[in-house]
């Protein structure tokens, strides 16, 4: 048992540092990835934030939150492919035949996508803190969310390894994603949600993402953050269950 | 089953939605023999591999490896396996080298490096081996693949049509390296296209065909099924041709009228021959050239698989 433990770690980190090569060897991936935040921050803060009033101090400090959940997403829908290409590629397979740990191969995948969210994210973070972002949040609030955003990467790395299994094509596999990079748009992301209309208010102010960006954004204030952040929390882990049990079902009962 | 059975198959039957893949399919595989599964396209060979090798579930019948169920016991039968799929399963990302370093840590083997240098080595990569895959050739990556599944010293090998994509070279590196494997007691299934291939190396080839094994044996016995050769004269003109179509109206034959060739059936006598040659050279049909062409695997696999000419040299005079 114990060195079937101890094999079944390191598969998984053999898996990882695989898919860590893969994502920093590219250099266009993580230009991607950081490259479309970076430009929105940009955009938002020096060609409409003049004209945004969101009634809290610098506009900067009202967009991060949303700039970031955009980086993850779009950093996970790199999962997705990977996950599918492995499979057209006939890589499961040959693992699949391998007397190895099953589960290595979608962890090597989730814990991969972990660490290149959190690079991509914290240069982001540096791009913004250039821009005049500041935050008054301390070690605790600090640390509360670093681990919204974890739960957050790791619920939305499931659902894209989950649509990695179910697409036929690499093109397929990525197109999930832009629902998850644009719901910041459609959120308090941006803007306050009391100036959009009904069912567009109605809907942003209920969905996931706004519940996150609410409690991430009281936090860097050093605000109360009240309900939002269980609701942020709740919603993350229901994701997660849900993308993770049907994955492992799919993966288990694959037939390449 | 025997304690010298390396593969046994028994009733091994596979559908996809309405299609009947395999249906109920018997075979075994002696250790440290060579397996050929021969078929035309989509007969199954893919799928076989498939149920051997963990990947798929059979819908009846039972497949085992070393007497370890594929389905009971599927951790038991990836210990002692290893598999060359038909697409090459490598890493365009890694270079060469990383390929197969992967595999080594993923099988816990004590000194990968050494037995990477030795595959790369083997397989003629060893120029090529901290390059990025991507720049690879097909025929290189098929090595690389094939180099990645011999790491770790497997006790069964499945190879999905190995060598398709190798120039001729390889292919004769291939063969001989699945020579050695069978030598030192590394039991080899294999699939294959080209029967030049599996007549070279196979100890057993079984014919698959519509679902069912058609015809199997050793290369040998299979040449037995069809006992007749033939042969092939070459004419110049085309009314020569004619006249020992007419002369030879006895025999069996099939005319070509585009090659100037006609076939004929025999026993392979001399008795026949003679006669054969007799009648033209009373004739004075003048023959250009003359061959005589014994039953190859490939009219076997022909006449079982039902495609192009019977294997009895159909003959329409
Ligand atoms: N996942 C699948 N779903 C539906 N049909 C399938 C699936 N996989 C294979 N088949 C069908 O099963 C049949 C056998 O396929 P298989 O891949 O085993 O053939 P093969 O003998 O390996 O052929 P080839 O020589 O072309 O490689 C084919 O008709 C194929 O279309
Ligand atoms: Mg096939």
């Amino acid at each position: 048992m114990r060195t079937s433990i101890r094999n079944s770690l390191s598969d998984t980190m053999v898996m990882m540092e695989r898919r860590l090569r893969h994502s920093f060897r590219s250099v266009d991936t993580i230009i991607t990835v950081v490259a479309m935040p970076v430009v929105l921050m940009l955009m938002f803060v020096y060609v409409f934030g003049g004209a945004m009033n969101t009634g809290t101090g610098h506009y900067i400090n009202y967009i991060v939150p949303g700039i970031i959940l955009m980086t993850i997403s779009s950093g996970v829908a790199y999962t997705a492919l990977g996950v599918n290409t492995d499979i057209t590629s006939g890589f499961f397979d040959r693992f699949r035949s391998m007397p190895i740990a099953e589960s290595s191969i979608l962890t090597g995948h989730v814990l991969t996508s972990v660490v290149f969210s959190a690079v991509s994210s914290f240069i982001v973070f540096v791009v913004a803190l250039a821009m005049g972002f500041r935050t008054g949040a301390g070690i605790v609030g600090g640390l509360s969310i670093i681990g919204i955003f974890l739960l957050y990467t790791i619920a939305t790395t499931w659902l894209a390894v989950m649509f990695g299994l179910l697409a036929k094509t690499a093109e397929g596999a990525g197109i999930f994603a832009y629902p998850l990079i644009f719901l910041p748009f459609v959120s308090s992301g941006f803007a306050p949600t009391k100036t959009m209309p009904g069912p567009l208010r109605v809907f942003a102010e209920n969905q996931p993402v706004t519940h996150i960006i609410n409690a991430v954004r009281a936090l860097l204030a050093g605000q109360p953050v009240g309900n939002s952040a269980w609701i942020a929390i709740a919603w993350c882990l229901v994701l997660l269950v849900a993308a993770y049990l049907t994955s492992m079902y799919i993966y288990k009962n694959k037939t390449t | 089953m025997s304690a010298e059975t390396a593969i046994s198959v028994t009733g091994l039957a596979k559908s996809y939605k309405n299609l009947k893949v395999l249906d109920k399919i018997d075979f075994t595989v002696p250790k440290g023999s060579i397996f050929a599964l021969l078929g035309p396209n989509g007969a199954g060979k893919t799928t076989t591999i498939k149920i051997l090798t963990t990947l798929l579930k059979p819908d009846q019948g039972t497949a085992a490896i070393y007497g370890y169920d594929v389905v009971r016991q599927p951790s038991r039968v990836r210990e002692l396996i290893s598999l060359a799929g038909q697409d090459a399963a490598i890493d365009h990302i890694l270079t060469g080298r990383e390929n197969l370093q992967l595999i080594g840590s993923l099988r816990h083997l004590p000194n990968a490096n050494a037995e990477v240098d030795a595959l790369l080595e083997r397989f003629d990569l060893a120029d090529a081996a901290d390059r990025r895959v991507a720049t690879y050739s097909g025929g290189m990556g098929r090595k690389l693949d094939l180099a990645m599944s011999l790491l770790g010293n497997p006790r069964v090998m499945f190879l999905d049509e190995p060598t398709s994509g190798l120039d001729p070279q390889s292919r004769l590196t291939t063969w001989q390296i699945i020579k050695d494997l069978a030598a030192s007691d590394i039991t080899v299934f294999l699939t294959t296209q080209h029967l030049e291939e599996a007549d070279q190396l196979a100890n057993h080839i079984a014919i698959l065909k519509e679902g069912g094994i058609v015809a199997e044996g050793t290369p040998a016995d299979l040449k037995k099924l069809l006992p007749h050769g033939h042969i092939e004269l070459g004419f110049t003109e085309s009314r020569h041709l004619r006249a020992a179509a007419d002369l030879l109206s006895r025999y069996k034959s099939h005319v070509d009228d585009p090659s100037l060739t006609l076939t004929i059936v025999t026993d392979g006598s001399i008795k026949q021959m003679t006669d054969i040659l007799k009648r033209l050279e009373d004739a004075g049909v003048s023959v250009a050239t003359f061959a005589q062409k014994l039953p190859t695997l490939e009219d076997v696999f022909l006449s079982y698989t039902g495609r192009g000419k019977q294997g009895e040299n159909g003959h329409e005079n």
